[in-house]
């Protein structure tokens, strides 16, 4: 199983455990407790801290923030799902790391300001259990013999011992267990190996737990923190038929059952070696990026999921070319222009182009001033996009909100590629 | 601007004052020297802020090297000044710009703050609007010196000490040094810009002047590792320059060890992923809808190693719109050379049992989970080879093509081969067997052992799966009368 292992080098275990690590799509290290590095136990300080906004210290070419290093213990896994490029069947090159190469070289990174932190997966081997043991042993190297304060996210195995997540919990700043589809049917396709029931357990014993070390917090000061910045989730888009409706609707009961901090989104992209079940062509980029933004609208516009759903078309997927809100405005014209200088807050974040940065600014210059929609102009990115749904006081969009070509209008030209 | 105000000036009453800044980013001291000013009632237009190094305003009343000694005084009872918390919130940050406007325009920010204490809530005000600007440019900067600052090692008494160069906008790095002691308590590092260096040694913060790049080491060998890391965790199938540019702007990247691989890895990223997606082509067509375009396109097919060692490939055949099908693991030698499934041995055994069973071979479809025959040469003879699971994934395919025509109700998988072209996932055989298992198109599929495995057994072992084959057998019997009533 592990021929090559003992012959690799560092550097060459790191670029196939990045790369098997790099389809998951979560890198946030944001939202933690806060924690830094002065004074401490052993008197001269350790290292690492977060502040609350998580860093990004580098980006791809791929747009991706690098925030964390994102490796995976080992890419040898006994689970055979169809998306995933380590799945037992493919033949990717493997490799594994130890607990302790993996803290150090998180260390190693750290202390020349590359992460944030650590975000450690794994395949699963021998069994979940001793999977989950490797996880939390690395976590343990970290937070006790170097002292790290920094962010570790750790990816825990549904089918482990509790006692061990529960420890992952106390070590780590956030836990996320993958629902990976979303549809019981796409999972049970895909990753024959997986049990819809048994993630969704995980998740709410996760969720319980969370709750309970908060609740300890306020009774006891020294109580330990379980998972400050709480548990996430990510599921693959496009790998099954699952409509944008049907994702959104899964992932606001996400959302609502287990008090997931995100939902992540991961176009499922050609992977080398592909299972012939999968369909070989990517989704578009921007279908991901369409269900984050129809994330945004539930999470900070006060959209229910069924509004979403609402913007989507025939087939419950949402338009690839202008963005959910705009499409969920074009539909409900009658509830447009609203007055900029009377509409309600929620009135206003259900504008398309004015996000919440915008209408905070608008309703403060609203008490010193009846707004004109050069005042406008001045509080929001593009004028232009805003302007058919708004009135202001020397601005009345006659009846462009009732044009059939609205949508043209709005929508945003061809872009020319870019030289590079 | 700064004439025509000087014009402005010549022609009204009052003096006008030079404020001289000991350093750029000392907030405190203009924050005591603006409140004075506005005690005394001097109006914006007549006070100039100068920064070290800057010359004053030449037409200032009084000469810069003397001005600030001249500043008026206000008296004990002169009223208090007063600024709402957005205002200290911002212009602190603001203070640390690179614009040398900056203090000038939070000194009149500041003295019409005193006629409309709330004049800070008007974001539509044009100066309101430059000081946030200014401060979301400062906040900005510190925030790429927080993520973009690369510390490298070199060696010291002392240990490691880590040395880091970095060349902000604004006057940031002394505002910033409390969070790298935050976060690197027990390190000793060194931050070298050219506006001011900060060093910590593990218990005190020190400051020194201007450096230069030169300074500041030039290699690390943890860098050859995080280089590694960043082109590993690119995904070249998912290009985006743009997202990647704005957020990290060219004028970092010659500071940056990882950025001198991203022309490379941009260049390459196009080619890998045509690359990954013309080895899966296939997967973009639709599936062949006839038996007989099925028929060719599996002779044509050479997506997997079997496929092209040069056997002929074997569709499967019978009732176009059976209720069962049939599925065995791989035409074998006979099944090979004939084109046609499950006529060898194994095919006779199994048409004996279906016989007594009283299922008619005639009325269902039989077919295989691979469609060639995979071999090893022993001397002369061709010896079976079991599928691996890659490969059956991959035939997969045509099952599902063939399965959306006959559209059976019913499918027996003889053998765990079979089972897995299936449902994807190896199963045993002695679990799975004796109950049906749904698939997702509504059909149920049941699992038994495939007549071959009867071949190779003998005396009392053999009768005793023999007699289980039937029951299985007997059982899907039972289940297609069931079905059809």
């Amino acid at each position: 199983m592990a021929q090559n292992t003992t012959q690799q080098t560092l550097q060459q275990r790191l670029e196939i455990l990045a790369d098997a690590a790099k389809y998951d799509a979560s890198c946030a290290s944001s939202g933690t407790a806060k924690k830094n590095s002065l004074g401490g136990a052993k008197g001269r300080g350790g290292i690492g801290s977060t502040e609350g906004m998580g860093i990004c210290h580098a980006y791809a070419p791929d747009g991706r923030c690098i925030s964390l290093l994102k490796v995976l213990l080992t890419n040898h896994c006994i689970f055979d799902c169809h998306y995933c490029i380590n799945r037992k069947s493919s033949n990717v090159r493997r490799a594994r790391f130890t607990p302790q190469e993996v803290a150090d070289l998180t260390i190693n990174f750290y202390k020349r300001n590359y992460i944030e932190g650590l975000f450690l997966s794994s395949g699963i081997i021998k069994s979940s259990n001793h999977t989950m043991e490797q996880l939390v042993e690395c976590a343990r190297i970290l937070r006790e013999e170097y002292d790290f304060r920094g962010y570790i996210h750790l990816k825990t195995i549904p089918e482990a011992d509790p006692g061990l997540i529960h420890q992952a919990g106390l070590y780590a700043d956030r836990v996320s267990i993958n629902v990976e589809l979303p549809t019981t049917s796409g999972l049970a396709r895909l990753a024959p190996d997986k049990d819809a029931r048994q993630i969704e357990g995980a998740l709410a014993k996760t969720k319980s737990r969370i709750i309970e070390a908060k609740d300890e917090r306020k009774r006891f000061k020294h109580a330990p923190r379980f998972a400050p910045a709480g548990q996430s989730t990510q599921m693959i888009v496009g790998a099954d038929n699952a409509s944008d409706a049907d994702i959104v609707v899964k992932a606001s009961t996400l959302y609502g059952s287990f008090g997931l901090r995100r939902v992540y989104y991961s176009a499922f992209s050609p992977i080398p070696d592909a299972s012939a079940v999968l369909p070989l062509k990517r989704p578009p980029l921007m279908r991901e990026h369409r269900l984050y933004q129809s994330d945004w609208l539930m999470r900070f516009y006060g959209y229910a999921p069924d509004e979403v759903a609402q913007a989507t078309d025939s087939h419950g997927n949402l338009p690839l070319d202008i963005d959910p809100k705009l499409a969920w405005a074009l539909k409900f014209r009658g509830q447009f222009p609203v007055d900029v200088n009377r509409a309600s807050k929620e009135q206003l974040l259900r504008v398309p182009g004015l996000g919440t940065t915008a209408v905070g600014r608008i309703l403060n210059a609203r008490r010193h001033r009846t707004l004109r929609l050069d005042d406008v102009a001045r509080l929001t990115q593009s004028i232009a996009k805003v302007r058919p749904f708004l009135v202001a006081l020397d601005w009345r969009p006659t009846s462009l909100t009732d044009r059939a070509d609205l949508r043209a209008l709005l929508t945003p030209k061809q872009e020319q590629l870019e030289l590079f | 601007m700064t004439v025509q105000r000087a014009n402005v000036q010549n022609v009204s009453l009052g003096a006008h004052y030079t404020v001289h800044m000991p350093a750029p980013d000392d907030f405190a001291f203009w924050r005591e020297r603006a409140r004075g000013l506005i005690q005394c009632d001097v109006p914006p237009d007549r006070v100039s802020w100068v920064e070290p190094g800057e010359t004053g305003d030449l037409f200032a009343h009084e000469g810069h090297s003397r001005g600030e000694k001249r500043l008026p005084v206000a008296g004990q009872e002169a009223p208090p000044v007063r600024a709402s918390k957005r205002f200290m919130q911002v212009a602190r940050n603001a203070a640390l710009h690179s614009d040398t406007e900056r203090f000038g325009l939070l000194y009149r920010m500041l003295w019409r703050l005193q006629s409309n204490p709330r004049g800070m809530e008007d974001k539509a005000d044009t100066d309101v609007r430059r000081i946030e600007e200014l401060d979301k440019s400062v906040r900005r900067d510190s925030h790429k010196m927080h993520a973009f600052v690369r510390f490298r090692e070199v060696p010291s008494d002392t240990g490691e000490h880590y040395v880091a160069w970095f060349e902000p906008d604004h006057h940031i790095v002394r505002a910033n040094a409390g969070f790298f002691m935050r976060r690197f308590a027990n390190m000793h590092w060194s931050i070298l810009t050219p506006r001011g260096c900060i060093h910590w040694d593990g218990e005190t913060m020190r400051e020194s002047g201007p450096a230069q790049r030169n300074d500041a080491p030039s290699g690390d060998p943890i860098e050859d590792l995080w280089k590694s890391y960043y082109a590993s965790t690119f995904n070249p199938a998912r290009l985006k320059v743009g997202a990647m540019m704005a957020e990290m702007p060219k004028k970092y990247w010659k500071n940056m060890p990882e950025a001198e691989l991203i022309p490379g890895l941009i260049a390459g990223a196009q080619a890998r992923e045509a690359g990954m997606v013309a080895a899966g082509e296939r997967e973009e067509r639709k599936h062949p809808a006839t038996f007989g375009e099925i028929g060719d396109a599996i002779a044509a097919c050479r997506d997997c190693a079997i496929a092209t060692c040069g056997t002929r490939a074997v569709a499967g055949e019978g009732k176009v719109d059976a209720a069962l099908m049939i599925v065995g693991e791989q035409p074998g030698d006979h099944e090979g050379k004939a084109g046609r499934p499950f006529i060898g041995p194994a095919g006779q055994m199994l048409d004996e049992h279906l016989e007594r069973a009283g299922i008619d071979r005639a009325a269902a479809y039989v077919t295989n989970a691979v469609k060639h025959f995979k071999f090893s040469w022993r001397g002369k003879r061709r010896l079976h080879q079991s599928p691996t699971a890659k490969e059956i994934d991959t035939c997969r395919w045509w099952l599902e093509a063939e399965r959306a025509v006959v559209k059976p109700r019913v499918v027996v998988a003889l053998g765990a081969s079979a089972a897995r072209g299936l449902i994807g996932k190896t199963v045993s055989v002695s679990q799975a067997r004796g109950k049906a298992i749904p698939l997702e198109d509504g059909s149920e599929l049941w699992v038994t052992v495939h007549p071959s495995y009867l071949l190779r057994l003998d005396g009392k072992a053999r009768v005793e799966q023999a007699a289980l084959f039937a029951n299985d057998l007997a059982a899907i019997r039972a289940r297609l009368t069931e079905l059809e009533a």
